[in-house]
């Protein structure tokens, strides 16, 4: 009753004749909530149309491959067989190398695919299967990972930032704000073209952060213990839920027992799904020698990274070994989200734990070892949380998060969902009326603009370019690497704006409790 | 920045409330019909490209008489032309093999699937175009409204972006007509209903309402007058049709062009029954002849079957009497005749959208060989006579729905399942929100509704009925009607081939046609109902 309440007031602004949103709006939050996801769920299930990584490309396929190849080896082997190899598992072809639950995700995948199309998941004979009903179940694992762990999150985490009082938004600010993380043109491309799950592990974080702004932190742990246990690369949000949480308990009365309390959840959790592996030692380290590849060296293709991007000028595989190469990129990644972390944990806030996630998460994009070009999905997360306080900073990362995956997209035959998942993306952001123009200080202004608008032609130049031209024969690679000069660029000036905006929300918290002991 | 994005941006700031946001709606279904793009196409698809070919490759003298694929030219004339047009195109950025007319047979290679489809994709812009030229006159509410109702048609995307044709572009042409005839610009009107008549003949069942209407309304005032407009507009039609089958006549191929435009060999229903009228005579037939069977009187089975598609000349029907083109074609004039009363004795431009939208009603329930896509020919049109009312909304709401589940046999793979069923879901839940806000808006606030009348075009006369009306609702009769729609899918889907298995292939289809023709029919007495008793 309350948030109707609040929301007449804001009525006038909904029923204003040039809001495209009213459409949506008008009848509440579950009917409007059902219209968009429809809408992400046909374009979801759209994209799935086209061709998958590796379609059609023996001997090695693509992620398509591994993923099936994992769903083939979890369903005809016990589980203590999946992470060693034998004469069954040839770890050199597609190894399982995620963490258990992506194992027991593949393992009820494997279940459904073996129902309605045994030869598809059969042990050896089935490498490299391609069938149209095969492509077609795949697919629809992920879309119905996407509507279970995806969608229900995103309503969750809409719900609570809402109505938790922090945002008194117009409705349709939610609305915009909802089919903006639900129609992230980077994540739906990857999950449902190129073919990944990072819908479960990216769910189960967006359930943890939900969590968090409604202050139920145990619950927080135990779902991003759960991410963290889907994908490895959810540790790129650990320092800010870390930071955040030490942060919160040191300032309450028995900061030990509710460091206690978290540390139970998180280890609970971890050791339940480990179970299987923790039999013995062995078995233990079997698993965890799969999940971190460090011989697979520092960087992989062309991903907008520091480590990359500086292997132009200072060859770094050359010049360090594998072990100096892992204490570098881990210092570099350390001192690059420590910042993010020493604001939590001095003056944790919810405000200023989106901002972390998206630091942290950014600093091991651009510093840590061994990154895909894929792993832009983990910062853009974040930065999807902060678009309505943020628009032009979301906007611009998914300009470059978009460049960054081009070439991939070019590999996978996906340029056509790519064109169009970027135009539907261009206009729903700018969809009339959908959201009050907010002059932040991102936003550019008449000097400003020169430069934003330079970039992004070159940008757009560069997309035209990296198809009609071919490279000269000399630097077959020229093109990726300008892409990747760009893109890094970017990040990097973005990761420096949020930081330094995270360490200004405590200034703003200041404020307002110096403006409270007035009142 | 992007055009697309300075333009948008543009468009957002932009303080006119009369500024419109058609083009964010086209764009929007643009994104999607490009995502389509790889979903299965029909054989339409070989059709479409054969006549490139066939268009590109032979002289117009050989473009009616050529046997080289199955699939003959049975559009008219200026169809064929936009084809030879396109292949234009086709010859500048395509391999040469596919307008081969020898070469290119079955050939589908990607280059062609994208440029066949973009060129639908752009040739939807007379449909936008159309619509825009039709809500100019409606509040802006009703406009986007409106808008979405056409422009995210889902039967436009499954029978155009999927399945593969041109409605979206014809039927852009058959509103523009509207349009103009709804601003008293007849000349236009008839001009433009020409023309689409020259493009598509299955258009031409409303031809008798714009005959009389245009009789009625552009040639009145007096003898003289109205004979020299009857003179005026009856030039511009002529000399249509002389642009479009002169040539015919020039090179005596006018007899085997209308052979090829009427195959009425083709037989009653098409292989899919479209669910109208003859389904129930055809159930009729078969259940008599059962009953009479079981009685002890001598039957003899039809050599002919419904479900093989082509009929021949030998009768179906067991005991009924069989049908013939003629029995139809009387039979659709005869529904007609109430509304050709109404357009004689008062011939309103508000009224003409409902008029013609009845028509092809008509033709789709009574028509010979009618395919399931002719809905979308009643169905576009009367979008816009749904924001109308309350009344009008509801009937629209169960008509579209059913229009448009009536499509899925079309697509019967299992890849396009999901994106079928997405369609209709997310249609619908738009029409529900767009309705029940906009009539509920209506109803709390009769002082908006009052203002939003006055930019409307004609309809003091009816708001009286809007007033009555508080919530957008639909009746006990259509709730179950719409469950039952459910219940037939998943018949058809889950339960059909678990119980039956293959056996009885086509009773799901029959059930489902059998079951949107209950609607359809509702529909048709709907319309009639609404044009008998609207003053």
């Amino acid at each position: 009753m309350e948030k109707r309440k609040r929301t007449n007031a804001l009525k006038d602004d909904d029923e204003n004749e040039d809001n495209i949103w009213w459409l949506v709006v008008q009848r509440g939050l579950a009917p409007s909530l059902i219209s968009i996801s429809l809408f992400a769920l046909l374009v979801r299930v759209a994209v799935s149309l086209h061709p998958y990584s590796g379609a059609g490309k023996p001997p090695k396929y693509g992620d398509f491959e591994a993923q099936r190849h994992w769903m083939e080896i979890t369903v005809n082997l016990p589980a203590s067989e999946w992470y060693r190899n034998s004469t069954a598992n040839d770890l050199s072809y597609w190894g399982l190398d995620y963490p258990p639950l992506t194992a027991y995700q593949s393992y009820i995948h494997g279940l459904f695919l073996r129902n309605f199309l045994p030869d598809s998941v059969s042990l050896q004979t089935s490498h490299g299967h391609e069938s149209y009903l095969g492509k077609l179940l795949m697919r629809w694992t992920v879309l119905s990972s996407d509507v279970l762990m995806f969608f229900p999150a995103v309503f969750y985490f809409i719900i609570v930032y809402y109505c938790s009082g922090s945002h008194s938004g117009r409705k349709s600010d939610w609305a915009w704000h909802v089919a903006m993380i639900l129609l992230n043109p980077c994540l739906i491309l990857i999950d449902h073209g190129h073919f990944q799950y990072n819908c479960i592990s990216l769910g189960l974080t967006i359930g943890a952060v939900a969590a968090i702004l409604s202050d139920k932190d145990l619950l927080a742990c135990f779902l991003f213990s759960l991410a963290l246990n889907h994908k490895q690369m959810s540790a790129y949000f650990a320092p800010a839920f870390f930071s955040y949480l030490l942060g919160k308990c040191l300032r309450r009365q028995n900061p030990l027992l509710e460091v206690l309390k978290l540390g139970f959840v998180g280890i609970g959790t971890f050791s339940i799904i480990w179970w299987p592996y923790l039999q013995s030692v062995d078995a233990f380290l079997q698993v965890l020698s799969r999940l971190a590849p460090f011989e697979r060296g520092i960087y992989e293709d062309y991903v907008a990274n520091f480590w990359c991007t500086s292997s132009v000028l200072i060859k770094w595989k050359r010049l360090f070994t594998i072990p100096c190469l892992k204490l570098l990129s881990l210092g570099a990644t350390v001192s690059a989200s420590l910042p993010s972390m020493v604001q939590q944990i001095w003056a944790p806030s919810k405000q200023g734990f989106l901002y972390g996630l998206l630091n942290s998460s950014l600093s091991f994009y651009l510093f840590s070892y061994q990154v895909h070009e894929k792993s832009i999905l983990l910062p853009l997360l974040p930065a999807s949380f902060l678009a309505i306080d943020e628009p032009f900073l979301f906007k611009w990362m998914m300009h470059y998060a978009l460049l960054s995956i081009f070439p991939l997209m070019c590999r996978d035959e996906l340029i056509l969902p790519y064109i169009s998942l970027s135009a539907l993306f261009i206009l729903l952001y700018h969809a009339p009326g959908g959201r009050k123009e907010k002059r932040d200080a991102l936003s550019p202004s008449n000097l400003k603009s020169f430069v934003v608008v330079f970039l992004v032609l070159c940008s757009l130049a560069l997309h035209v370019v990296y198809l009609v031209v071919s490279p000269p024969e000399k630097y077959p690679f020229l093109f990726e690497a300008m892409i990747m000069l760009l893109c890094f660029s970017q990040f990097l000036f973005i990761a420096g704006y949020t930081n330094i905006k995270q360490w200004m929300t405590l200034k703003d918290s200041a404020l307002e409790n110096k403006e409270k002991k007035y009142l | 920045m992007t055009p697309t994005k300075t333009q948008i941006s543009n468009a957002a700031t932009k303080p006119n409330p009369k500024s419109g946001h058609l083009a964010w709606y086209a764009a929007v279904a643009t994104c999607i019909k490009l995502l389509l793009i790889p979903s299965y196409h029909s054989t339409d698809f070989e059709v479409h490209r054969h006549w490139l070919a066939l268009t590109h490759s032979l002289p117009l003298s050989h473009w009616y008489s050529d046997h080289t694929s199955q699939w003959t030219l049975d559009y008219p004339p200026f169809f064929a032309h936009f084809e030879r047009f396109l292949s234009l195109f086709a010859r500048l950025l395509l391999d040469p093999t596919i307008l081969h007319l020898h070469d290119g047979l079955d050939n589908s290679s990607p280059s062609l699937i994208v440029f066949h489809r973009l060129t639908v994709i752009l040739a939807d812009s007379v449909l936008v175009y159309g619509i825009h030229r039709l809500g100019k006159k409606l509040g802006s509410r009703e406009r986007n409204l409106m808008w979405v109702l056409v422009v995210w048609n889902p039967g436009l995307l499954i029978v155009d972006h999927m399945h593969f044709q041109y409605n979206g572009f014809l039927l852009g042409l058959l509103l523009l007509s509207l349009s103009w005839l709804e601003d008293g610009k007849d000349l236009m009107g008839g001009f433009a209903f020409a023309v689409l008549l020259c493009f598509k003949h299955l258009f031409a069942v409303a031809a008798p309402v714009y005959f009389v209407y245009l009789l009625r309304h552009y040639c009145r005032g007096g003898l003289v007058r109205g004979f020299g407009r009857l003179v005026i507009m009856g030039t511009v039609v002529v000399a249509v049709f002389v642009a479009a089958y002169g040539p015919f006549v020039y090179y005596g191929q006018i007899q085997q062009v209308l052979g090829r435009m009427f195959p009425f060999g083709r037989g009653l229903c098409h292989a899919y029954w479209a669910p109208n009228f003859w389904v129930f005579y055809i159930l009729l037939d078969k259940g008599l002849a059962f009953v009479l069977l079981k009685l002890g009187f001598i039957i003899q089975a039809p050599t002919a079957s419904f479900t093989g598609g082509l009929v021949g000349d030998s009768s179906p029907f067991a005991v009924l009497p069989t049908v013939t083109p003629l029995i139809t074609f009387v039979l659709v004039l005869l529904s007609l005749v109430p509304c050709l009363v109404k357009a004689w004795r008062d011939p309103q431009p508000r009224m003409i959208t409902r008029w013609v939208a009845y028509a092809y009603t008509c033709g789709f329930l009574f028509g010979w060989h009618v395919h399931e896509k002719a809905s979308l020919h009643f169905v576009i049109p009367l979008a816009i006579v749904a924001i109308q009312s309350m009344e009008d909304a509801s009937h629209y709401f169960l008509l579209s729905i059913v229009s448009c589940y009536s499509l899925f046999p079309l697509l019967f793979e299992a890849q396009e399942y999901p994106i079928k069923v997405l369609l209709l879901l997310l249609h619908s839940s738009l029409m529900w929100l767009g309705f029940s806000s906009h009539f509920s808006q209506m109803a709390a606030n009769p002082r908006a509704l009052g203002q939003k009348k006055g930019g409307k075009l004609g309809l003091k006369g009816s708001s009286g009925i809007v007033l009555h009306n508080e919530e957008f609702v639909i009746g006990w009769i259509g709730k179950s009607y719409l469950l039952g729609l459910l219940v037939v899918e998943t018949w058809g889907q889950s339960l059909y081939p678990v119980l039956f298995g293959d056996r009885l292939p086509f009773l799901p289809l029959m059930i489902v046609s059998m079951y949107c023709a209950l609607g359809m029919i509702y529909s048709w007495i709907w319309q009639l109902r609404k044009i008998i008793i609207k003053q």
